[in-house]
């Protein structure tokens, strides 16, 4: 047994000795700036969480040919959570000192976030959280260190509402309508039912509420409620396999697909592909983005990293919706980068710390994201200390068979509504953790 | 009314769905006295070829006709069935003969992460689709009887009629055949089927080879209806109670324990759902099971354990 | 030679009943906790502290919990996430509802309040063993999953159903670094694992093992079947809501039910079986099989795959990983299926003749 034992403590030595080399020579070459990268390319949510990741890596890489953030060089490293907390946890730790620090944590899932949300003011390292995480953490004067930029679940509530008043001919006919929110159970799902029932009360329409559990294959007794209830609309709020579960079992019950409206999670290839034309007519909102295969943003990935092969994913899958989010997502935090280097020095490797200001002040107008190659892939961004979502914009994308096409404007989140929610529950928090928020001359700093 | 006799077919269909994965358990459990947790890794590992097969072997061998593409797709994941049903027997438990009932099930649960592992690493972790042809559109039938008409999905009947199918040849193999007469005198007892001279290592690797091919159909269907995909691993936990409900060694155990587990939980959902917050259906069947359990501790049909001290 | 009990005379009753009888086994438990208190805080940096050690020192609380039941009272549970749960909520709900609550009075209370639901849900062992109580135990799990997904009152009413802590602190000993965290809850296991080996040694634990052993014959020399597979149930119980307490407040700070899933309690029924039933080692050494495995494999394979110039995507090894750990379960439970406890008490055998074997 004994040489079996050693050669087993071995390998965990090994294992170990290994970890800790690399992390004592990452100091030696720390003119790279480092992006943690936590992903999920196994497990039940692998088909959605490797397209963003793909996005999120060729974004870095596609920085790094056009010369990194100012001829800072960046450095990145994957590590797979596989959608458990305490999985993304360990990630968290594993890669937040390593080559020099993490720059920026991007989880991509409610549950790790509000896991890290505790975590990341200690070490100093801003979240970004685009379009999901917690809602009130909009309010950055409490969360110092989170970005839920571009829009949060409770945006995405409001517009859906709206977008539902628009199509029934404003929001005095939503009186007496009954809409049904079939939802992931669990926080992630859970964000937008405060927003749909507040406005619920103001429009005076009905919410109904069918949870469905993880992994969400099995809705039949869902749909049958469905059926039975026959609602007027029904929103998905859904991620991975429940997509496209609830739209084959949308179309076994015969509940027509134009009246189904998914969250920005649950309007992308993987969840309609297979359902085909069965999924005809269903719509998704979208955080500003769709597929956009022809931007010109995609167009420099194909010639500058994939031309190169050097592309992280299949090809055929660049520009699609969730690749796009995270292609979204990692330039959000290179542009974060950037905005320090202007207050901080130009060319240097940025902290935590100062990062986290450059998120704060984040300015993007639209000749910037034109030149940068967004024309038409998003709008202005604009942060600051009591608002650190940046924009609320978001279109409807409607999926006609083949593929997803934009069906309305740009809807915008009413503020009058979201704002005093958002002031409450993150008041709530801050008194929880005895936090005091952030005067407006500390916001100056 | 008529809502009332679609949920209950609704649970029907479900239930025997359910059944269809149950069946794996106990044919395995009777052969072996193993408590099999990877069944629901052989369900993904076998739907996962299928779906694969199906695209790269008429790719391979240049044909055009989706139905002679989805038999030998079929038939392929079948024989990988097979392949891993002999590995199983012979690098897993051969090694554990007699061992205690918990260590066998450890041995499963590694086995399952073998499984999984291997299925998506060579086959890969995207959602794939298996195109048999099922129809997908709902029909209503008998509007005169009831008011609003009965909705009744296509595919799930056809989905419980193939399973109804597989549970008769099943029974018929093991009724009728020697092989099946083997297979049931080693459960009954070990040692006095071997000292006739019925070879045990072998009639394992049949159990596990049959076990694989009701996996595969398992996978099939259920991978037409959703989807294959990784969460097709946990269909296992689904169709526990059931088992336990029928009974660990009873075929018809099983069946009608899926019957029971499927319409259970979809009333339950539907009418006391609402009530208490919905989401409950997976807690209840296990709740229903435990209720059972109270009354039989065997199952439903399970043998009658005698304690002798 | 290292190992010889030779010249070891016990003159009394208390010396042959000592917790470890032997010089050897005393010295290396007392060196190995001088080495925890002392030793591992001036080694260790915050990763290993806040990703290794941590949820090690937590779920091993949790899986001798869980060997309790199943190993020394034979009462298989795939239930213990759902306990894990019923502490760490109710641990939380001491800790926000009632004002100035003592972190410790709390946790306590979240273990009582564990072993009380442990004794509802031990009931049906009174009628059904086996495999059949291993799926009764899950109904446990799932119902748990849904209580606390689904009754706002659990969650202080939080919109998204996940609840977090903050500002723990014992007296004054504000437990805010990994060192603190770490050190807290080295003590407390200490002190557990010190209670349950009593506890096996002492009249209540010789219960749980006749009822292990055979039910019936127990029952026949006059155990009481219910008061030992309950009072196995409540302390397991209580053992497994203190770790959930912990893994909640302590390691986690936020948490969501997803966090005690069914896959948790799969995980402590593994540790158990791989670290050998029915024994406190045994705890220890599953627990850190199926923490640091996994952890270990994902950082080591990268580097194996770079020393011979390969790269292997995150994927690769995530499936590499799964496959490996599969493997070596069965090749644990192959080589000696009474766990890696059985190995080390063979381990000790042969270190007694070590290196003159005859």
């Amino acid at each position: 047994m004994k040489p079996r034992k050693l050669a087993r403590a071995g390998i965990f030595a090994g294992a170990f000795l290994a970890s800790l080399a690399s992390a004592s020579t990452a100091l030696a070459q720390a003119k790279e700036q480092f992006f943690p990268v936590l992903v999920y390319r196994t497990g039940a949510y692998a088909p959605n969480g490797s397209q963003w990741a793909n996005g999120y890596v060729d974004y870095l890489k596609l920085s790094n040919a056009k010369g990194g953030i100012n001829g800072v060089r960046i450095s990145f490293e994957e590590c797979e959570t596989a959608y458990a907390t305490d999985r993304g946890v360990e990630c968290y730790e594993r890669l937040k000192g390593k080559n020099g620090g993490a720059t920026v944590f991007q989880p991509l899932s409610t549950g790790v976030t509000f896991a890290l949300t505790e975590k990341a003011p200690v070490d100093k390292i801003p979240l970004i959280t685009a379009g999901y995480g917690r809602s009130e953490s909009q309010n950055g004067a409490v969360f110092t260190w989170n970005f839920p930029l571009l829009g949060t679940y409770w945006v995405g509530a409001d517009v859906a509402i709206q977008h539902i008043a628009k199509k029934e001919g404003g929001a005095g006919k939503l009186k007496g309508k009954k809409i049904a929110l079939v939802y992931h159970d669990s926080p992630y799902g859970k964000e937008p039912i405060p927003v749909l029932q507040e406005l619920g009360k103001t429009h005076g329409f009905e919410v109904q509420l069918l949870p469905v559990a993880h992994p969400g294959v099995e809705q039949k007794a869902t749909w049958l409620q469905i059926r039975q209830q026959k609602p007027d609309y029904v929103l998905l709020w859904g991620w991975g396999v429940m997509n496209s579960t609830a739209l084959r079992e949308a179309q076994s019950t015969g509940y027509p697909r134009e009246k189904m409206i998914g969250v920005w999670w649950a309007g992308a290839e993987p969840d309609v592909k297979d359902v085909a034309e069965g999924a005809k007519g269903y719509s998704a909102l979208t955080l500003q983005h769709g597929a956009e295969p022809n931007s010109k943003v995609v167009k420099d990935m194909l010639e500058q990293v994939y031309a190169k092969g050097q592309g992280t994913g299949p090809k055929d899958e660049v520009g699609q919706v969730l690749y796009m989010r995270g292609l979204l997502s990692a330039m959000l935090a290179v542009e974060g980068v950037r905005k320090a280097q202007e207050r901080y020095g130009k060319g240097k490797v940025m902290s935590g710390e100062q990062v986290r200001w450059g998120l704060e002040n984040l300015n993007l107008d639209q000749k910037t994201l034109d030149a940068m190659g967004f024309a038409g892939v998003m709008r202005p961004v604009q942060t600051s200390c009591l608002d650190h979502m940046g924009s609320s914009w978001v279109r409807v994308h409607t999926w006609n068979g083949k593929k997803w096409e934009f069906t309305s404007d740009w809807y915008q989140a009413d503020e009058k509504t979201l704002r005093p929610m958002v002031m409450l529950a993150s008041s709530k928090y801050a008194e929880e953790k005895k936090l005091k928020p952030r005067s407006p001359e500390e916001c100056k700093k | 009314m008529g809502f009332f006799v679609e949920t209950l077919i609704g649970g029907l269909m479900a239930g025997m769905l359910y059944s269809l994965v149950a069946l794996g358990f106990v044919l395995i459990f009777k052969a072996s006295g193993v408590f099999n947790f990877a069944q629901g890794a052989m369900v993904l590992f076998a739907a996962l070829a299928m779906a694969r097969f199906a695209v790269w072997i008429p790719g391979w061998l240049g044909i055009d006709n989706a139905l002679l593409g989805n038999i030998l797709a079929f038939l392929a994941a079948g024989g990988l069935m097979f392949a891993v049903a002999w590995l199983i027997e012979r690098l897993v438990l051969r090694h554990l003969v007699n061992q205690e009932g918990a260590t066998l099930l450890m041995a499963t649960l590694g086995i399952a992460y073998i499984l999984e592992g291997l299925g998506t690493s060579i086959f890969g972790s995207d959602i794939y689709k298996i195109d048999i042809g099922m129809p997908k559109d709902p029909v209503m039938i008998l509007e005169g009887t009831f008011e609003g008409g009965l909705l009744i999905n296509k595919e799930d009947f056809v989905a419980a009629l193939i399973a109804a199918v597989l549970v008769g040849l099943l029974t018929l193999f093991f009724q009728k055949t020697s092989t099946g007469r083997a297979l049931r005198a080693v459960a009954d007892d070990h040692q006095a089927a071997q000292s006739i001279g019925i070879p045990l290592n072998r009639i394992w690797v049949i159990v596990w080879c049959v076990a694989g091919v009701v996996a595969l159909v398992a996978g099939v269907i259920w991978g037409s209806k959703l989807g294959v995909q990784f969460s097709l691993a946990t269909v296992a936990l689904r169709a526990l109670p059931v088992v336990i409900l029928g009974g660990l060694t009873s075929v018809p155990g099983a069946i009608l324990g899926g019957l029971i587990i499927g319409v259970g939980e979809k009333l339950s959902e539907v009418y006391l759902g609402p009530h208490i917050g919905g989401g409950i259906e997976i807690w209840f069947s296990y709740q229903l099971a435990l209720v059972f359990l109270l009354f039989r501790p065997q199952g439903l049909f399970g043998e009658k354990i005698i304690d002798r001290v | 030679m290292l190992y010889r009990e030779n010249g070891q005379f016990k003159t009394s009753y208390a010396d042959d009943q000592q917790i470890f009888p032997i010089a050897q086994d005393r010295w290396l438990i007392i060196g190995l906790l001088v080495f925890a208190f002392i030793g591992v805080p001036l080694l260790v940096d915050e990763y290993l502290f806040r990703a290794i050690l941590i949820p090690f020192l937590i779920l091993s609380l949790a899986a001798l919990g869980v060997n309790i039941l199943v190993g020394f009272c034979g009462q298989i549970t795939l239930g213990a996430g759902a306990f894990m749960a019923v502490g760490a909520y109710a641990a939380y709900n001491f800790h926000i509802r009632v004002d100035g609550m003592p972190l410790l009075v709390s946790f306590l209370l979240g273990g009582l309040t564990s072993a009380l639901v442990g004794i509802f849900f031990g009931i049906p062992s009174l009628r059904v063993r086996g495999l059949y109580l291993a799926v009764a135990t899950l109904a446990a799990q799932f119902f748990t999953d849904w209580v606390f997904l689904r009754v706002p009152w659990f969650t202080d009413n939080a919109s998204s159903g996940s609840v977090s802590v903050s500002n723990l602190h014992i007296l004054s000993w504000e437990i805010a670094s990994p060192l603190d965290k770490y050190l807290f809850c080295l003590a407390l296991l200490t002190v557990f694992a010190l209670a349950a080996k009593n506890m096996t040694r002492c009249a209540v634990g010789r219960q749980w093992m006749a009822i292990r052993d055979m039910d019936v014959a127990a029952e026949v020399i006059g155990i009481r079947p219910m008061f030992a597979k309950l009072s196995a149930f409540a302390v397991s119980s209580f053992y497994v809501g203190i770790a959930g307490a912990l893994w909640g407040f302590i390691h986690l700070a936020s948490w969501e039910p997803a966090a005690f899933s069914v896959d948790r309690s799969f995980q402590l029924l593994f540790m158990v079986i791989i670290g050998g039933l029915g024994s406190v080692m045994g705890s220890f050494f599953g627990a850190a099989f199926i923490v640091i495995l996994p952890i270990a494999l994902n950082q080591f394979l990268p580097a194996l795959g770079g020393l011979f110039g390969m790269t292997i995507s995150t994927a690769g090894i995530s499936h590499a990983e799964l496959i490996i750990f599969g493997a070596l379960i069965i090749f644990f439970l192959i080589k000696e299926p009474h766990g890696i406890a059985r190995l080390w008490s063979t381990g000790k055998e042969k270190l007694r003749l070590w290196p003159f074997p005859h």
